[in-house]
């Protein structure tokens, strides 16, 4: 490895430090705070916290016979989504995941979470590999956001999420999507597109990361704590909304307890929930599909006054 | 019957003297592009175009809707949708609040024109956002004004055109917000289906959520020239990777050039360019 990466490495290990102190201050168990009243920023730090189980910790635990595949076909392979074809319960199945890294090292290879278009673009050509195939897509949410980079604008990542979109709603297989960990935006969204949307007990969804949304009201990316409450981006008020279906339970203080029962909790939700999508045609699952999120927003029609 | 001899002395000031100030004031100005001095009537000739150097300065949506649609005339779709603050969202004031003020100063409900008319001869409807209004911000109001108005092209069987300016997804909304990108997204699957065209017009700036959904969805993507187009914003990109962006990054050229934009087009031209695909899709 050149000096050049290990500096960078080093750096990054140092904020990664810094990070993680911030994560495990009050989410270890003191005295209760303030901050602790906030659930939403509880479930910020939770989401984030550095053991919780990434989208392969599932994939290990929930299927079987995983087989990874590579590559968009036109530029390269994105390591922040993996994906590819395994069994549930028997039952094959195409699964795709938002993946961040465990380490500093890890986390530069999976350029912590955060995809690229060619990843998006990868995930689009295994979904139609799926619906040629039939097979159902389960989709596992986990990115701080899409790269905010000079190589991702380059190579169109708003047009990548724009037509995972797009795509998504045409597709006639059952889709489930979990957000299993930060649900980051559109770069989140881009995956999100299901017949079924849960969320784990302490994972959160949002159009903007608490510190970005904090810079801009408050002017002080440290109030991200007030932001995160002012979002309401924890998964009882998303459900709240009617954003998402259901929450999947957490095992203890959250998954980072343990990896196997917060994977049994995915896993029982995913076979039931599969079996409930099974009943219905292709054709019945786009229109579900469509009409769950045709419903989403909050508006009123005032009187027009002449 | 003599209404307009009552005397005036109590009114006002002297309204003559405000017009003289307000008309010397507008009618010469500083180009953004070529810092030359412009007059305002040859640039409201030239659609707000430098006539010099061809920069192009913002419009509104009204401004917009008047070029595109024959004769200037359209008719109005929801326009009476408003936003219901389902979050309770405070910033540095109550977003209720920020509404509120909008659509008083504005006059709109939100930050999107959704109209139908004809150009040149041929239905369709086009829907404009309104920087002026939150940036131009896709909340709920935005997302159901425009699948409105997809489901409306479909059943009339009409073109669609959507011109943007907008920050992204509207924060004040929260997740409510991001969902408007996956509704209208679906409803333009729904439209491409029908096989009708659409045409996304990108104008400065475009960036965020709805970059990453309905202005990249277009059969046909145009840029106005010189607009600022991308997914993340340049102050995002530059605290990421903490250096410099290059000059000309992110704007409508240089998405011509890396293969998002089928076009980019001069506004006077816009409209021309419009009809001439819709005539080579449909005719
Ligand atoms: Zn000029």
């Amino acid at each position: 490895m050149s000096d050049e990466s290990n500096e960078r490495i080093a750096a990054l290990e140092k904020e990664l430090a810094k990070l993680r102190s911030q994560v495990d201050t009050g989410a270890a168990g003191e005295e209760p705070t303030e901050v602790q009243a906030n659930s939403a920023w509880l479930a910020v730090r939770l989401a984030r916290h550095p053991k919780r189980p990434h989208a392969l910790d599932y994939i290990e635990r929930v299927f079987t016979g995983f087989q990874e595949i590579h590559g968009d076909r036109a530029f390269g392979d994105d390591p922040a989504i993996v994906g590819g074809f395994a069994r549930l319960d028997g039952r094959a199945v195409a699964v795709i995941g938002q993946q961040k890294g465990r380490d500093t090292k890890q986390n530069v290879f999976r350029n912590f979470g955060m995809p690229k278009p060619e990843g998006y673009r990868k995930a689009l050509r295994i979904m139609r590999m799926a619906v040629k195939f039939n097979r159902p897509i389960i989709t596992l949410l986990d990115t701080p956001g899409a790269y905010p980079g000079i190589d991702a604008e380059e190579r169109g990542q708003a047009e990548a999420i724009a037509i995972s979109l797009r795509e998504m709603a045409r597709f006639g297989v059952p889709i489930i999507a979990v957000v299993i960990g930060e649900g980051g935006s559109g770069g989140a969204l881009a995956l999100g597109v299901g017949n079924q949307v849960f969320m784990l007990k302490n994972s959160v969804y949002s159009v903007i990361s608490p510190e970005s949304c904090a810079a801009i009201i408050y002017r002080d990316a440290s109030k991200a704590e007030q932001a995160a409450a002012a979002l309401k981006l924890d998964a009882p008020a998303l459900l709240h909304f009617g954003l998402i279906d259901r929450i999947i339970e957490e095992p203890g203080e959250g998954a980072h307890t343990d990896y196997d029962q917060a994977a049994a909790y995915m896993k029982a939700t995913l076979i039931s929930s599969l079996a409930g999508l099974s009943s219905l045609g292709p054709q019945q699952l786009i229109d579900q599909r469509y009409e769950k999120f045709r419903r989403m927003g909050n508006f009123f029609e005032e009187a027009a006054t002449v | 019957m003599a209404w307009f001899t009552r005397p005036t002395t109590n009114i006002k000031r002297d309204p003559a003297e405000a017009e003289r100030h307000v008309k010397t004031e507008g009618l010469w100005f500083k180009c953004d592009g070529c810092r030359q001095i412009l007059w305002r009537k040859a640039l409201e000739e030239n659609q707000q175009v430098c006539p010099h150097c061809g920069f192009h300065f913002k419009i509104d949506a009204a401004a917009r809707l008047k070029l595109l649609f024959d004769d200037g005339a359209w008719e109005e779709f929801d326009r009476d949708l408003a936003s219901t603050d389902p979050l309770d969202f405070v910033d540095s004031k109550r977003y209720k609040d920020r509404l509120s003020a909008m659509q008083r100063a504005l006059p709109m409900k939100d930050a999107l024109i959704s109209a139908g008319g004809t150009l040149n001869g041929r239905p369709v409807n086009i829907c404009v956002l309104e920087l002026k209004f939150i940036g131009g911000s896709m909340g709920s109001v935005m997302g159901e004004k425009i699948t409105r108005a997809i489901e409306r092209s479909i059943t009339r069987r009409a073109p669609l055109v959507i011109v943007s300016a907008s920050g992204g997804a509207r924060m004040q909304e929260g997740a409510i917000s991001l969902m408007q990108m996956v509704k209208i997204s679906a409803a333009l699957m729904r439209l491409d289906e029908a096989r009708l065209p659409y045409i996304s017009v990108l104008t400065d700036p475009t960036t965020g959520g709805v970059t990453a959904s309905f202005a990249m969805l277009g059969d046909l993507n145009i840029g106005e020239p010189g607009a600022l187009i991308g997914f993340a914003g340049p102050r995002v990109i530059e605290q990421t990777i903490r250096q410099k962006l290059p000059e000309g990054f992110q704007r409508s050229e240089f998405l011509l050039n890396h293969g998002f934009l089928d076009a980019v087009v001069k506004r006077p031209d816009l409209k021309q360019y419009i009809s001439q695909s819709f005539d080579l899709l449909l005719n």
